[in-house]
């Protein structure tokens, strides 16, 4: 018996230990499935100078299907996509690295002034970036980084309330509608659950800005927040609108895209933008000083910037892009399934936009963590 | 008895292993990131070499004890629940024929061989008011009304429970397998009763590994983010969630590994009271009749 | 009568598995709805199934995260056992005993960050060498070592030396002793041990995304995958991963025969 599970376990190692010797060699598959290009490598080589590959970081199916294929096809770079679920994890992992470990990294503007302010941004060459006359005049007076100069914005939008209109007792206008529901509503809203969107909605419902740093104000707000609690169903980032399909949930607090899923299942479900005014939030590009790549780098951005791809990120996610070229080749009919594709870019601007908390951060943390316990 | 032979070579060689790697991929590591404790974040993220004791002012805030204080006592409900639920799974393992046991080990640990995440989505869809659950109960006739079985302080504890069960039920099975069957019927025979011979012989030889399967369902009860965001509704954050959102949301690496250490701080006093347990195991002399 | 029925005992082990396996059975009726969306049913259809299979991303991720699994297990195995012999027998010191929990102790957040900091000054700058597969394994044994001394510690406890005098007294080297006469008898205590490392590394997350670099393990690709919601295509890829586990594990049962010999 014993010499049964010797030769078991001889058999399991070698077997084991073959599979990861081919494992960590690179393997250079494109995937065809729903969850966006890119090859997944057992094994990564920090980047060698000029060596021909770049690593990206970004969030899951958010890049289109055919974008990194066709890169790689025209220019020979190889491009390994990794992933990550949210922007604090990303920041996260470059903290624990000192910046380093990526190429390219797709993060929220306010992250993106983080980097820039920790010295990990490296300046964006325009020279090398023609297509950045693509985007619209707007797209390049974003207020956590005018002129783009360490950050090139890939979609942007805002945040609203999206709710079954069906079952609202009235259309939602305000905040308030959200934060002291109706008696029919109460039990059936949820609020995003990251600190900057928690807080928006009490914020800007009391007049106050939505990157606020004053205590008394935070406090407010996190009174009015915690009032709301009782009505509230939950704090969910991920799964309100299929919330709102199923019934669950009557209005949600919903960046403007994602409302487009739940629109897609039921076309009851409908998206506002509160009077009280919202943020404007853009998702950009941001290239790390330490990569060694950064002419790959430009380059691939510069290939993000056409119009055929900017049109493929807005097929993809619903969202608007500041690609001027891309949304100006938009299928009419998608901007009549989404109304926030119809928001034009100085609507989007007269939202004020998210800025890094710096020292006041430690505040807003805690604030929300006595929110939610 | 105990054998005498630990000549240094031999400890060396059986301890030596785990304890370097430990030394060099845990200790080491980790004591740095929790020195950070002692300085303070940088305007935007980042550590600040400045040498102060200012975290550990911030920690004692009722808001964090508050919080620690809910995930001490959920911890503790989700370990008595795993207990009294594994335990009699873990029995009713040990006692079968023994081409049976490893099979019904592997049939407990299967699930757990899934995403636990991809299991709390599924527990969300059977847990919601309109759920399979409610609807069980509601078409039974059980209650008139959908009850709430989510986003509550319920949901975390059975969120936590359904997690750990497995690392509850086979340090338990580990003990209670090497019992002997004449021992337990010795204690009937001399008259007790089956509840007694348990309480009294069975349950103290099988201290340590309830002791075990206490700590590895309460430790990482205590740790768990997952839970409270997704079965909790993100209504009622655990230390978990608190360390998470300072590493990660507030960027503050100090505060974190101040509220780490704490954490770590009430551990070794849960691991003290464990390792007691073992002492007396020790003391006592265990071996099979 | 040595083994009377006890019918509670039997009835609440069932229900018992009933709780443990009723998310199963939703995730896999789910991986054939025809509807993305859990809460409404589309019709029967193994659509998603195809899907998975053209998902390159995710099977390369089911890959990895079984490569690291395994790795991780041995590891832990032969290196707890070895601690659980060594605080048994070799030395009686308290502060070892509690020091060997510590792994489990650390919050998982706390030691990946710690990790990457540490491979990132080590490995990245000063060595030059990338992260991956590798340093995920290091990390996870970190945790399942621990987990391994504990659980085979509980089986060393009760454990009868005479019959390692007796097997000395007949001539047996240390070696044959241990192989023939200790393992045996432990020999439950290092498979929950194996079992619990196996399935901790199976799916822990935090660990691995810090430490992997830009590879991606199963759990990586899950939690990244959810932002956007649980499509059928997960509960598909989850259900694969699961009958794999099982294949794999009545094949080694298998190959071990009866356990007669195993204490």
């Amino acid at each position: 018996m014993m010499r049964r599970i010797s030769v078991l376990a001889a058999t399991a190692a070698l077997a084991g230990g073959i599979a990861a010797c081919g494992a960590e060699v690179e393997t250079s598959t494109t995937s065809g499935g729903s969850t966006g290009a890119g090859e997944t490598t057992a094994d990564s080589t920090p980047p060698t100078p000029s060596d021909g590959t770049l690593t990206v970081s970004n969030w899951d199916a958010y890049t289109p299907e055919g974008l990194i294929p066709g890169f790689e096809k025209e220019t020979g770079v190889k491009v390994k996509l990794a992933k990550h679920a949210t922007n604090e994890d990303i920041m996260g992992k470059l903290e624990a690295s000192q910046g380093s470990g990526y190429d390219v990294v797709f993060v929220s503007g306010q992250f993106a002034e983080a980097l820039h302010k920790r010295g990990w941004a490296a300046e964006i060459d325009h020279s090398k970036i023609p297509n950045l006359e693509n985007l619209y005049p707007e797209a390049n007076e974003l207020p956590y980084d005018p002129g783009n100069k360490y950050s090139v914005p890939y979609t942007w939008g805002t945040t609203g309330i999206c709710y079954r209109s069906d079952l609202v007792p009235s259309k939602p206008t305000s905040w308030d509608d959200l934060l002291d529901p109706a008696p029919e509503n109460e039990g059936k809203v949820t609020m995003l659950a990251t600190d900057r969107w928690l807080m928006l909605p009490a914020l800007k419902s009391l007049g106050y800005s939505a990157n606020s740093t004053d205590e008394g104000e935070l406090e407010e707000a996190r009174d009015l927040l915690m009032e709301q609690k009782d009505q509230l169903l939950a704090y969910d980032d991920t799964k309100f609108y299929s919330k709102l399909v199923s019934g669950e949930a009557n209005l949600v607090e919903a960046w403007d895209g994602w409302c487009n899923y739940g629109i897609a299942e039921d076309d009851r479900i409908e998206f506002v933008v509160p009077e009280e005014g919202s943020d404007l939030w853009a998702d950009t590009m941001v290239v790390l000083e330490s990569s060694e790549n950064k002419d790959e780098a430009f380059e691939f951005i510069n290939y993000v910037l056409r119009p055929e791809s900017g049109k493929g990120i807005v097929d993809l996610l619903t969202y608007n892009t500041p690609n001027q070229a891309a949304m100006e080749q938009l299928d009419p009919k998608l901007k009549k399934q989404y109304p926030n594709l119809g928001i034009a870019p100085s609507e989007l601007l007269q939202q004020e936009n998210l800025r890094d908390l710096g020292d006041a951060q430690p505040t807003w943390t805690r604030i929300v963590t006595e929110i939610t316990s | 008895m105990r054998s005498a032979r630990s000549s240094l070579a031999r400890r060396g060689l059986l301890l030596g292993p785990a304890l370097t790697w430990w030394a060099v991929l845990l200790a080491v590591p980790v004591a740095l990131i929790l020195a950070y404790s002692l300085f303070r974040r940088g305007t935007y993220g980042g550590v600040v070499y400045d040498l102060n004791l200012e975290n550990f002012e911030r920690i004692v805030d009722p808001i964090y004890l508050k919080v620690l204080w809910f995930s001490v006592r959920v911890s503790l409900e989700a370990t008595a629940a795993a207990l009294l639920i594994g335990y009699p799974a873990a029995w009713f393992i040990a006692t079968r024929p023994k081409r049976w046991r490893t099979v019904l080990l592997v049939l407990v640990v299967l699930p757990f061989w899934t995403s636990l995440l991809i299991r709390t989505y599924a527990w969300m869809v059977l847990l919601n008011d309109q759920g399979l659950i409610n609807e069980a109960l509601t078409g039974i006739g059980l209650v008139d009304a959908p009850v709430k079985l989510l986003y509550n302080e319920f949901s975390i504890v059975l969120g936590l429970v359904y997690g750990y069960l497995p690392l509850m039920i086979l340090p338990l099975y580990a003990a209670i397998e090497r019992l002997s069957p004449e021992l337990r019927e010795a204690a009937t025979d001399l008259g007790a009763s089956p509840i007694r011979s348990f309480l009294t012989v069975t349950l103290p030889l099988t201290r340590s590994g309830v002791a075990a399967g206490c700590l590895f369902v309460f430790v990482p009860s205590l740790g768990n983010f997952i839970v409270p965001d997704l079965l909790g509704g993100g209504r009622q954050s655990m230390v978990g969630n608190l360390i998470q959102t300072q590493f990660l949301e507030a960027r503050d690496w100090p505060f974190g590994a101040t509220v780490a250490l704490a954490v770590i701080a009430l551990m070794a006093i849960v691991l003290w009271i464990q390792a007691r347990a073992v002492a007396r195991d020790r003391e006592e002399g265990l071996a099979d009749a | 009568m040595r083994r009377e029925r006890n019918w509670p005992l039997s009835i609440g082990f069932g229900l018992t598995v009933c709780f443990l396996y009723l998310p199963i059975v939703v995730l896999v009726v789910l991986s054939f709805n025809a509807s993305g969306l859990p809460t409404s049913w589309g019709g029967f259809t193994t659509g998603w199934y195809e899907r998975m299979l053209d998902n390159d991303a995710l099977l390369d991720s089911a890959f990895n995260t079984l490569i690291v699994a395994f790795w991780a297990t041995v590891i832990s195995v032969v290196l707890g056992t070895l601690l659980a012999f060594g605080l048994e027998r070799a030395v009686r010191s308290r502060a070892l005993d509690a020091a060997s929990y510590v792994p489990m102790v650390v919050p998982d957040i706390v030691l990946a960050i710690a990790l990457l900091s540490f491979y990132n000054l080590v490995f990245t700058q000063w060595l030059g060498m990338g992260l991956g597969l590798w340093s995920v394994i290091l990390g996870h044994a970190v945790f399942g070592i621990a987990f391994v001394a504990a659980i085979v510690r509980t089986r060393l406890r009760g454990f009868d030396d005479s019959t390692i005098e007796a097997s000395q007294d007949l001539g047996a080297t240390e070696w044959q002793t241990f192989r023939h006469v200790t393992l045996p008898q432990i020999g439950p205590g290092i498979i929950a041990g194996a079992l619990v490392a196996f399935t901790l590394s199976l799916d822990e997350f935090v660990i691995a995304f810090f430490t992997a670099g830009t590879t991606v393990t199963f759990p990586i690709q899950v939690y990244s995958m959810v932002r956007f919601g649980v499509t059928p295509e997960i509960n598909a890829a989850a259900t694969v991963v699961v009958v794999v586990s099982l294949l794999l594990m009545l094949i080694a049962l298998r190959l071990r025969g009866s356990e007669d010999t195993t204490a």
